[in-house]
């Protein structure tokens, strides 16, 4: 599907995959990496676009300052289950109220 | 097909007293028997508490007390929406079994409201797509023409339940068109708020500086509603604007004689279908007709919407999907080797191709060395999109434009060409960018059958301008009368035969 | 070669405020694990962060107080890594725009002071904790508690501007120091609150580039952070003469053993992929807000030595000694309130005050005895209702069993007996009941007269004024 730009090697590919925790299989990474060459190379026509002291847009309005008081109990969303109860129901595997995973290596 | 009423006329039947609130929902939960096996618009229907809540409103009639006009109202919800007890998916293996245990703050406002909860309507999964083919659960198929075409997306099941139905109105989500081109392709109405009109607490992130919930409904007046009980300010989310909300039924009947309507020149481009530029240029040419001036105006970044948007919504994405982790819930691959094995299979079992690809451009386009070239320019780009209509909105009151290139395709059309499906939200895209609303009304249909849509955009927090326009629009026009029979309800013709 | 050591801290200081910093769950923990959160510090879908406005103004208070620059403009940054304890896969924390940039804090060092510059104070979420295999259950799991995830950290980062493990010690008490008086920070190391990450380099002596640095974590004591710096100067000191190079990597400090060792997980190399916070504004600081921050900032450690000097008469070291604890100059200053004698209350409070605090590990406000009770036993030793020596006795026993001294010394009946007449009655007994030694006495062996004191205290249980049994002894044996 590529048009034979490469701007992403399958090496990066496998890289990126890896810090966004994705296992991918062969045939996944070489799928993937003609179809991010195809999207990147049209993401290109940006670099057309002047922006030499254009201000980054992270929030689209100029709203500041928004705080909540230090107060505890107010639990957001109306959750009314006890909370380690709540916090548990979805979990895959706990024990003794904590989650359990394979273990971590330091 | 169904001939479901839009809620101000649903609302006048139960005050009345000639429908009852209970029946009305039995009514929609046998017609989502009927023809859910065909379209597939819901995840989750959830007819027990539909009944429950419906007894409730029907309770509350006769005793008088019914004050919310979506009171009794039986409505389909977005599943990326967190209902409390019920599970929300996002359409996601990873989410299969995932059931909140607190309310969106919408949920909140909708129960306070009334209204009843037919079930968790389909969608792309975690909102990424524009035919709801992605979704974990299966297409949702559009209820026009024939059951052969996708209903657009990401809102797709919300969208095919309001036109076939399966629910008086529903709630979806727009992070780059996903309210408005299902709205669109499904012939019914969808809003798209500004961003910050509606709380987002609840709301499973997709693109966290571009999601904003909004309704989908049978015409504006229904939108008008629906929106007044969803709006304002939530101390839940701090990007929510603390600005009042004001009484959007006001506007319906003002007309648009003496507001400037802007038809900006990029929307226009060659390759566009010419049965829906057809339509659009008819619909704005209605307008002109019933009293607005015309101005052609110019969006002159409008080319780069769709690079700026998947570069800056991916990015976020990628960092909202981390929390897909099989540690807390959700989804978790079965006996890993170890935590690095649970991560990665976990993440690459639970996620679709989409979602996958999204996740990848978006860790891409943050990682080390690449930043700057793609997150900061495109950040930059953002910018003068913002600009593009601030400029715009000094000439006019409101923008006219169509809301997708092309009517709905067929399904898998488009499935392997992401690039593609891509491009099809370039209208839309533009006012996310911006966080500006925007309104899609049904103003025509192909040879085909198939609906078409026009686009209302106006300034910050000015939906109800949005609404003014939509309002009139349909004052003169009967296209959000026809139902996906082709056949219109109250009125045959042209569609400007009143 | 000789080789310097350039050492910069990052030290996280757990904020004392009620709620998480993002939402309204409780701080104080719990024994249970996971009971101390709600959807939004577990990271649910759809959750959305509302930032605590206490601990911001905790920020700006010791940015403040060490004179840093509050930034007009900051926001918040998603930290990306992938950790099970990390309930939403990245962290919030400040990046490019922390809320206080520069500062310092001057340390005492072999009898000079020093200024040490800080780079930057940011907020932060704090994570949860693990606990690994064995330690719960089973060896091949590890158990996560996420009741401290969301707990509002503030990080101090310093310039490499330490030369000695002695130095970063030093520095990092007087952070602790400050951060007390300030009211910001418990500074409880052992339970976490006040947490030590150490990066360390060589370079030739006389040189100015920095060398290859390495990050030291897990320093949970004052002991540690000077242990742990001092192996790692040792361990790059070998390598470096050994001709190789330094290998810049993050290693742990394992106390049982005292070395450093590199981190086990071969974390691809860390790309944290910051970016803009998108469900959080920024923060633009009202100057007026900076300035009531400003006023209310308390007396700090250095100002308080001066006065106590000055105003008490103190000697350096007992100022020195009494500041270095806030509670213990509070302490120290509520009892001079209520017993204007200060070198008698300070070498109460530095003696068997803090002996009895350390033997009960009790913090000053917790102690049993309090300023008033100090007092009020001060006063009897000076009315001379007991002696000195008997009020150490009954300091003990008030600091055991709570209760007031007035009370104690009427109960155990020890009021000194300064009634010469009965004073007189009692050596009188003692005089007749000892014929021979009294006999002996008289024959000029005057050395007996401490025999006789001795026998008085002993038949009056010590409770006889020592001045005047002296007095009465020497006219009775006339």
């Amino acid at each position: 599907m590529s048009d034979g730009h490469i701007i992403i090697s399958e090496e990066q590919v496998a890289h990126v995959a890896r810090l966004a925790r994705l296992g991918l299989d062969a045939d996944e990474q070489r799928r993937l990496t003609d179809q991010l060459n195809t999207i990147l190379t049209y993401m290109e026509q940006l670099s057309e676009v002047p922006t030499e002291d254009v201000e980054p847009t992270a929030h689209v309005f100029d709203l500041v300052n928004v705080y909540r008081a230090d107060e505890t109990g107010r639990r957001a969303g109306g959750t009314s289950l006890a909370s380690q109860e709540a916090a548990l129901s979805n979990a895959p595997e706990t024990e003794q109220h904590f989650f359990v995973v394979p273990r971590i290596v330091e | 097909m169904s001939s479901m009423r839009p809620i101000h006329v649903l609302r006048e039947q139960l005050v009345s007293g000639t429908l009852n609130a209970v029946a009305l929902t039995e009514a929609v939960l046998q017609h989502v028997d009927a023809v859910e096996p065909e379209l597939n618009t819901y995840v989750t229907v959830t007819a027990e508490q539909a009944r429950q809540q419906a007894a409730e409103a029907a309770d509350a009639f006769a005793r008088g007390v019914a004050r919310s006009p979506l009171q009794g109202i039986p409505l389909a919800i977005k599943d990326n929406i967190c209902t409390k007890g019920v599970r929300t998916t996002c359409a996601s293996r990873i989410l299969e079994r995932f059931v909140p245990p607190y309310d969106a703050t919408v949920m909140q406002r909708l129960q306070a409201a009334g209204a009843v909860m037919i079930g968790k309507a389909n969608m792309d999964e975690f909102a990424m797509g524009s035919s709801t083919e992605t979704s974990h659960f299966g297409a949702t198929r559009n209820p026009w023409g024939h059951a052969e075409y996708v209903p657009g997306g990401s809102s797709g099941g919300p969208a095919a339940a309001v036109s076939a139905g399966l629910g008086a109105a529903a709630l979806g989500s727009d992070t780059g068109g996903s309210i408005r081109q299902p709205a669109a392709m499904t012939g019914v109405v969808g809003l798209k708020p500004t961003y910050g009109r509606v709380s987002r607490f609840g709301l499973v992130a997709f693109a966290s500086s571009l999601d904003q919930i909004g309704p989908l409904t049978q015409d504006v007046h229904d939108a008008a509603l629906l929106l007044q009980a969803i709006a304002g300010h939530d101390p839940n989310d701090s990007t929510s604007g603390d600005v009042a909300v004001p009484d959007y039924t006001e506007v319906l009947d003002r007309g648009v004689r003496g507001l400037k309507l802007g038809v900006p020149r990029e929307y226009f481009v060659a390759g566009m279908n010419a049965e829906v530029e057809a339509a659009v240029r008819a619909g704005i040419e209605a307008l002109r007709q019933a009293g607005a001036e015309l101005i052609d105006v110019s969006l002159p970044h409008t080319p780069y919407a769709v690079a700026t948007y998947y570069i800056l919504a991916n990015a976020e994405a990628s960092a909202n999907l981390a929390r897909y982790d099989g540690v807390r819930f959700g989804f978790r691959a079965a006996e890993p080797a170890d935590l690095s094995d649970m991560y990665m299979r976990t993440r690459a079992e639970g996620f679709g191709a989409e979602v996958k690809r999204r996740i990848m451009l978006g860790t891409y386009a943050l990682s080390s060395g690449y930043y700057d070239a793609y997150y900061k320019k495109a950040q930059q780009v953002r910018t003068l999109f913002r600009q593009d209509f601030q400029r715009a909105f000094a000439d006019c009151d409101a923008l006219l434009t169509p809301v997708s290139p092309t009517p709905a395709f067929r399904l898998g059309e488009r499935l392997d060409d992401p690039l593609q499906m891509y491009l099809a939200d370039i209208f839309t895209i533009p006012m996310n960018l911006a966080g500006i609303p925007a309104l899609s009304v049904p103003c025509g249909l192909t040879t085909d059958g198939l609906p078409i849509g026009l686009q209302v955009a106006a300034p910050p927090f000015r939906e109800d301008v949005l609404l003014q326009v939509g309002a009139t629009f349909e004052s003169i026009t009967d296209f959000h009368t026809l139902k996906p029979d082709g056949l219109p309800v109250t009125c045959k013709g042209d569609g400007y035969g009143l | 070669m000789d080789y310097e050591c350039v050492i910069g801290l990052e030290v996280h200081a757990q904020l004392l405020t009620y709620s998480k910093l993002f939402c309204s769950c409780a701080t104080t923990f719990q024994a249970d694990p996971n009971d101390q959160t709600c959807p939004v510090c577990l990271g649910l879908p759809g959750v959305l962060p509302v930032l605590n406005r206490q601990a911001v103004e905790l920020t700006l208070r010791t940015g403040l107080a060490m004179q840093g620059t509050v930034a007009t403009s900051n926001r918040f940054a998603r930290k990306n890594y992938f950790y099970p304890d990390l309930p939403k896969g990245y962290q919030i924390s400040q990046f490019e725009e922390p809320l206080i940039e520069g500062g310092c804090l001057n340390i005492e060092i072999d009898g000079t002071t020093r200024q040490v510059c800080l780079n930057r104070i940011h907020l932060e979420e704090d994570a949860g904790k693990s606990i690994h295999g064995e330690n719960l259950a089973d060896p091949n799991k590890s158990y996560v508690d996420l009741n401290r995830t969301g707990v509002p950290l503030m990080e101090i980062v310093s310039a490499p501007d330490l030369r000695s493990p002695a130095e970063a010690r030093v520095y990092l008490q007087k952070l602790k120091t400050v951060l007390e008086y300030l009211d910001v920070c418990d500074g409880n190391m052992e339970e976490g609150s006040l947490r030590c990450d150490a990066n360390v380099s060589l370079r030739p002596v006389g040189t100015e580039t920095l060398g290859t640095r390495t990050e030291i974590k897990n320093l949970n004591s004052f002991r540690n952070v000077q242990q742990a710096i001092a192996y790692e100067m040792e361990r790059q000191r070998g390598v470096l003469e050994n001709g190789a190079s330094v290998v810049q990597e993050t290693r742990l400090f394992d106390a049982a053993r005292g070395v450093t060792l590199p981190m086990r997980s071969k974390e691809e190399a860390h790309d944290y992929r910051y970016f803009p916070e998108p469900d959080l504004v920024p923060l633009q600081i009202e100057p007026e807000w900076i300035e009531r921050v400003r006023q209310s900032i308390p007396e700090l450690p250095d100002a308080r030595r001066q006065r106590f000097v000055s105003q008490y008469g103190l000697p350096a070291y007992d100022a020195d000694v009494l500041v270095a604890s806030r509670a213990m100059a509070d302490y120290f200053e509520a009892t001079v309130e209520l017993f204007p004698q200060p070198k008698i209350v300070s070498n109460w409070v530095m003696g068997d005050f803090l002996r009895e605090l350390n033997q009960a590990h009790h913090r000053p406000d917790e102690a049993p005895v309090s300023p008033t009770r100090l007092a009020e036993l001060l006063r009897l030793i000076d009315e001379g209702t007991i002696s000195g020596k008997i009020a150490k006795t009954v300091f003990e026993d008030m600091y055991r069993t709570g209760k007031g001294a007035g009370d104690i010394v009427a109960e155990q009946g020890l009021v000194q007996m300064s009634d010469s007449d009965a004073l007189r009655e009692v050596i009188e007994q003692v005089l007749a009941g000892h014929p021979e030694q009294l006999a002996a006495y008289r024959a000029g062996k005057e050395k007996l007269l401490g025999f006789f004191v001795g026998q008085t205290m002993k038949a009056t249980q010590g409770k006889a004024n020592p001045a005047m049994v002296n007095t009465l002894l020497r006219q009775l044996l006339q």
